[in-house]
């Protein structure tokens, strides 16, 4: 671990000797690799961002319902089905999913929207979310199973439903680790490379519009370690420039997830 | 449905009443064949060891077992005055909670505020309005008497209170919605010697608003609190009376050799 933070940062600081900070963090432009080179991460983050959001949508409201189910409410055959199906969904290989949101969402989703281009951010966000779901559910599940079971009984014994017991004590009661199983998912979807990579386009493009190619931090790394960039130039020095902003974006992200489980340690 | 009371040859009221209750874990005979009474506004103990079905007899009363597959009522636990059988296919345990609460024997608050805690029976009954609200959490705190030590700190978590106070919260949670019946399972089995006194003495004081039925395996507790006490042994009810004549000159020797110590 110290040793990749040591080597983005080694990279990082040289790429900054070229390239101002300020310049990095508000040029608009993100062609590093052209003759008229603009080194401004903007467009690789706004790409990031549409996204993860996109796939956050979907993978933290249906994660957590799938999690609420699978605790609270299957029956023990089901939940010994569904578990390892969830499982397996998490094992598929990124890239499988990324063809999938090429070659079959893009399609579908052209057919509600006829404009679309084929390659854009609604459907690999989408893609990303579905292949999320099961890391956000699985963890969420362990949390809320993990409440004890006189908890679900006080609230049941005062009359509360399931859905009741479910939503107003054992999610509560599980909110540290919820809120872990979320931060997870938030990473992965920051982090996420294939799907992005293959269904995205890979043309950075400051915008928040979903229906729109574009590049995300990930994709552009992806795309300078294929290509024959010279060793050393300053074209291959701005993956670690990049890499370092995503690492830094993640870890934001933990620290907040950090904080939230101090504030809300489980105590049962 | 019908409304009377029944009542026995000394005029005094039944709030329940068990008829040939017998209970299954699966293929496990845990309750054999039980007939006993709540008497209204009464405390009834149960006693008896460690596995004699105390604690399981206890929460039929709340349809308890329900939560859990496997588990079979044979029998009636019949509920005055409506004449109602708790136990029925068609009763719905959520309406027979709403009538009986529960108070377990290590504190579960909620991981809420001390308000919401209280308010939390009153909330599944969907209502919202804020003066009701206040004014059940406020009459509940005070009847458990924790609302001089809260009244201040409503809205802190509630596992900031001490063992004591968490268990006397849980006692206020359950008197928030008016319960016919009020279920003690060892309520203090898990509170120092203070805390424990200070429980016993509300649950007298509680008698006369509640009929209440505790389970404890503290003879001296049963002793010190109850109207009526009932010996269980492996499942089965062995005696039930007044409870100083079974501490004084039961009239079955098991229940004899339980309450002078020589087993148990």
């Amino acid at each position: 671990m110290l040793a990749i933070v040591a080597m983005l940062v080694k990279e990082s600081i040289v790429f900054f000797q070229h390239v101002s900070l300020w310049e990095f963090l508000t040029d608009t432009q993100w062609t590093p690799l052209f003759d008229d080179a603009h080194y401004g991460i903007l467009p690789l983050i706004s790409g990031t961002v549409v996204s993860s959001v996109i796939a956050l949508m979907v993978a933290l409201p249906l994660g957590t319902i799938i999690a609420i189910y699978l605790s609270e409410f299957a029956p023990f055959s089901v939940r010994e089905i569904a578990k390892p199906f969830l499982e397996l969904l998490g094992g598929v290989p990124t890239v499988v999913y990324g063809y999938f949101a090429l070659l079959f969402v893009t399609p579908l989703l052209q057919i509600i929207f006829p404009e679309l281009p084929g390659f854009n951010l609604l459907s690999a966000g989408l893609v990303m979310g579905i292949m999320i779901i099961p890391y956000v559910s699985s963890m969420t599940e362990d949390a809320m199973r993990a409440v004890p079971m006189n908890l679900r009984e006080g609230s049941y014994a005062m009359g509360a439903t399931r859905f009741q017991t479910a939503i107003r004590v054992v999610m509560p009661a599980a909110f540290s680790g919820i809120a872990a199983a979320y931060i997870l998912g938030i990473s992965r979807a920051v982090g996420e490379t294939m799907v992005v990579a293959i269904a995205a386009g890979m043309q950075p493009n400051l915008t928040w519009n979903p229906m729109e190619p574009a590049a995300t931090i990930t994709a552009y790394i992806v795309q300078v370690s294929l290509g024959d960039l010279p060793h050393g130039s300053i074209g291959y020095q701005t993956i670690f420039a990049a890499g370092l902003t995503l690492l830094l974006i993640t870890l934001v992200f933990n620290i907040i997830g950090h904080v939230l489980r101090k504030r809300y340690r489980e105590i049962y | 449905m019908q409304n009377h009371t029944e009542q026995d040859a000394g005029g005094r009221i039944f709030k329940s009443e068990v008829k040939n209750l017998s209970f299954y874990y699966g293929e496990f005979n845990a309750l054999k064949s039980i007939n006993m009474v709540l008497h209204d506004k009464k405390i009834t103990a149960l006693i008896g060891p460690s596995g004699c079905g105390k604690s399981t007899f206890l929460r039929c009363f709340n349809r308890m077992h329900d939560l859990y597959s496997g588990n079979r009522y044979e029998g009636e636990i019949i509920l005055y005055p409506d004449d109602v059988n708790i136990l029925a296919h068609n009763v719905d345990p959520i309406e027979v909670r709403m009538r009986i609460s529960m108070v377990f024997q290590k504190p579960n608050p909620f991981p809420k505020s001390i308000y919401e805690n209280v308010a939390y029976g009153l909330r599944v009954r969907g209502i919202k309005q804020r003066a009701i609200l206040d004014e059940k959490v406020e009459s509940a705190l005070r009847n458990s008497a924790l609302w001089d030590e809260v009244k201040d700190r409503l809205h802190d978590l509630a596992f900031n209170l001490s063992g004591g106070q968490q268990q006397r919260l849980c006692i206020a949670r359950a008197l928030a919605t008016d319960p016919e019946i009020l279920l003690f399972d060892e309520p203090t089995s898990a509170l120092d010697p203070i805390a424990t006194a200070s429980i016993e003495e509300l649950i007298t004081d509680l008698k006369s608003k509640v009929t209440i039925l505790i389970v404890t395996h503290n003879m001296q507790q049963a002793a010190r609190v109850s109207d009526y006490t009932a010996y269980m042994y492996l499942g089965e009810l062995i005696e039930f009376n007044v409870t100083d004549t079974i501490f004084i000159k039961p009239k079955n020797k098991q229940t004899e050799d339980y309450i002078t110590g020589r087993f148990g």
